[in-house]
């Protein structure tokens, strides 16, 4: 992109204010007279910053309208976000939640399930579940949230992929999943103390007396 | 997880005693987890294979427990080839991110590399000119072809057969020294950038790819000389690890293995990226769900990938190969999965932002780590050799798995 100096892209500026380059004698730019980029160190203030833009409204589709009908307040809110559905439900209810989206809407694969850690919020894990159905070729996702150390219902009845998914999210967040048969870290050694994905486990972070009792160094860095 | 004293090391070595063969030690409350490993019959024995060992393509350890000969059970041990590269997305910005995930599967980077600028160009809600779209899908398929026959050549080398590795490796150098001559590199390219290519394409790209696919035809003539109708190649493949059309979709199995049970489903046609809604192409499937319908499945795609080259190289629009999208990229807050097929299955990455110049989350949903999972329910019943033929019809890349 640094090849391209024909048409310098300037910073996204609300079209009201560019008097300041017009008045600017030094803009060589012919074609282009209100050439905004040689400007910038003569304006008085910088533009003011852009609302954050949201790309997320909320989704009123029959899959949603069926959920709602069936679940009611499991469904805790249904979002889209560029053009991909996302469904908050209730944790205690994900298992029923799940056989139904499995069974009668046929979401028959689970492609993926992970989470995300906010530590901010009161409950501070998403788990995400993106789930494909082949008879609609669409796909849904499914979040619930979970405060440390709440249990969250596993999906291994219902999909038996999630056996090692469920098994790694354990493993680098520490959510533990309720009827997991085999809910032991899968990527990192046994004996592992802590959980990497979390964010308040710094990228240089570890467990070093695992890492001085078994690699007989200090440090793995 | 706290085991106290019993440490990693001590471990390794009274593993395969069940649990109270010695008296007051229990050295497999937590170490072996999974029922059928623990409890042994008299005739039964639990061996370890891996994770220094040829056919395991990488460091996987398998532990088999066994009747005689026969797999009565498994239990994969994943992780030696950890390196966090979730943890490094959330310390890096978008584009310094990008390199990383060619050393996933490093085998095919430029799909990884693919499915990673597409997700964030979905997150940035931007999209790639044309002529970029219509390169990536050229090298891509390059990059299917390459795995396949890297694929080919160390599977059919696991099951005995010594001659394949030697023309498939001359095949993808072919493919390699075009990579090389767009890009520089061979094997972890970083081929893209989020919001299109770096690089315009050389001069005789489309000759090199012209010549390559013109040749290719009779290569693939010549594996299938060699494999398809060979009696111990036969003997070998069929029948063995078969996997049933409901047990790949209960399992999250995809790319070859899926089609291979007879499930017609590619995501190039299912949800269209890059430019492959402008192509004809077939998805092959076989009927059977074992090894020797996964060989001609992907036999078959290596075909079909070598048809979509040709269809793109006869039309590469002109025009810009990168689109607008600023050196700083903050994409607004969201998020987004988006998935490709890559050449061992759906490859998924789940980018959440919170509008800053770093990923808040990046999640790669690996292939071969949802594909091996797949692997106890396919292993059972067989003998001690056909592990390793089954863990080839796999198509696993631990760099993928352990991530």
């Amino acid at each position: 992109m640094a090849d391209e100096p024909k048409e310098p892209q300037p910073p996204p500026v609300p079209p009201g204010d560019k008097p300041a380059s017009t008045a600017l004698p030094s803009a060589p730019a012919a074609k282009a007279p209100d050439a905004k980029a040689p400007a910038a160190p003569a304006r008085p203030a910088p533009p003011p910053p852009k609302p954050p833009v949201s790309l997320q409204t909320p989704l009123n589709n029959e899959l949603v309208a069926r959920l709602r009908c069936k679940f009611d307040a499991a469904i805790v809110e249904a979002i889209e976000d560029r053009k991909q559905a996302i469904v908050t439900v209730a944790r205690e209810r994900l298992g029923e939640i799940a056989l139904y989206l499995r069974d009668e809407e046929k979401f028959d694969m689970l492609s993926d399930l992970t989470a995300v850690d906010w530590p901010r919020r009161e409950k501070r894990f998403d788990v995400v579940l993106n789930l494909y159905s082949f008879a609609k070729n669409e796909r849904l996702r499914v979040k619930a949230h979970a405060a440390d150390g709440e249990k969250v219902p596993s999906m291994t009845g219902v999909w038996p992929t999630a056996n090692w998914l469920e098994r790694e999210v354990f493993d680098m967040f520490g959510i533990i999943f309720e009827g997991h048969p085999n809910l032991t870290r899968i990527l990192l050694p046994e004996e592992w103390q802590g959980y990497p994905l979390r964010k308040d486990y710094d990228i240089l972070h570890q467990d070093t007396a695992w890492v001085k009792e078994n690699l007989g160094i200090e440090s793995g860095q | 997880m706290g085991e106290g004293e019993s440490g990693h090391r001590k471990r390794a070595i009274g593993e395969y005693r069940t649990a109270g063969e010695v008296e007051g030690e229990t050295p497999l409350s937590t170490e072996v987890t999974t029922e059928h490993i623990t409890q042994l019959g008299a005739d039964e024995l639990v061996i370890n294979m891996g994770p220094q060992h040829p056919s395991t393509h990488g460091v996987l350890r398998v532990k088999l427990k066994l009747d005689g000969e026969r797999v009565i059970g498994s239990e994969c041990v994943i992780g030696y080839l950890h390196r966090g590269v979730e943890k490094i997305g959330e310390n890096r910005t978008y584009q310094q991110f990008a390199p990383y995930v060619d050393r996933m599967d490093y085998v095919a980077a430029v799909s990884n590399g693919l499915g990673y600028c597409e997700a964030i160009e979905k997150l940035l809600v931007v999209e790639a000119p044309p002529r970029a779209r219509v390169i990536r899908t050229i090298l891509t398929e390059l990059q299917r072809i390459a795995s396949h026959l890297l694929w080919l050549g160390t599977h059919a080398l696991d099951i005995g057969a010594l001659t394949p590795l030697f023309y498939c490796f001359r095949e993808r150098e072919e493919i390699l020294k075009i990579f090389e001559k767009y890009c520089g590199a061979r094997l972890t390219t970083h081929a893209f950038r989020i919001g299109g290519l770096q690089y315009e394409a050389y001069d005789t790209l489309e000759k090199d790819v012209e010549r390559f696919c013109k040749d290719f035809t009779s290569r693939i003539v010549e594996y299938e000389d060699l494999l398809t109708q060979n009696r111990i190649w036969l003997g070998r493949t069929k029948g063995v690890g078969i996997l049933s059309a409901a047990d790949a979709i209960a399992y999250g199995v995809t790319g070859p293995v899926l089609r291979a049970s007879g499930v017609k489903w590619d995501i190039r046609k299912a949800m269209p990226y890059a430019a492959y809604d402008q192509y004809k192409f077939e998805i092959p499937t076989g009927t059977a769900g074992d090894t020797y319908d996964r060989y001609m499945v992907r036999m078959e795609e290596m075909r079909q990938s070598r048809l979509i080259c040709l269809q793109a190289i006869e039309n590469i629009p002109t025009g810009p190969i990168l689109a607008k999208v600023g050196k700083v990229l903050k994409p607004p807050a969201g998020e987004v999965y988006h998935a490709i097929e890559a050449p061992k299955g759906e490859l998924g990455y789940y980018v959440v932002s919170d509008g800053t110049v770093q990923p808040y989350r990046v999640r790669i949903r690996p292939p071969s780590f949802v594909n091996l999972e797949a692997f106890d329910r396919m292993v059972r019943g067989h003998l001690v050799a056909d592990v390793v033929a089954i863990i080839g019809t796999l198509d696993i890349v631990l760099g993928e798995i352990d991530r």
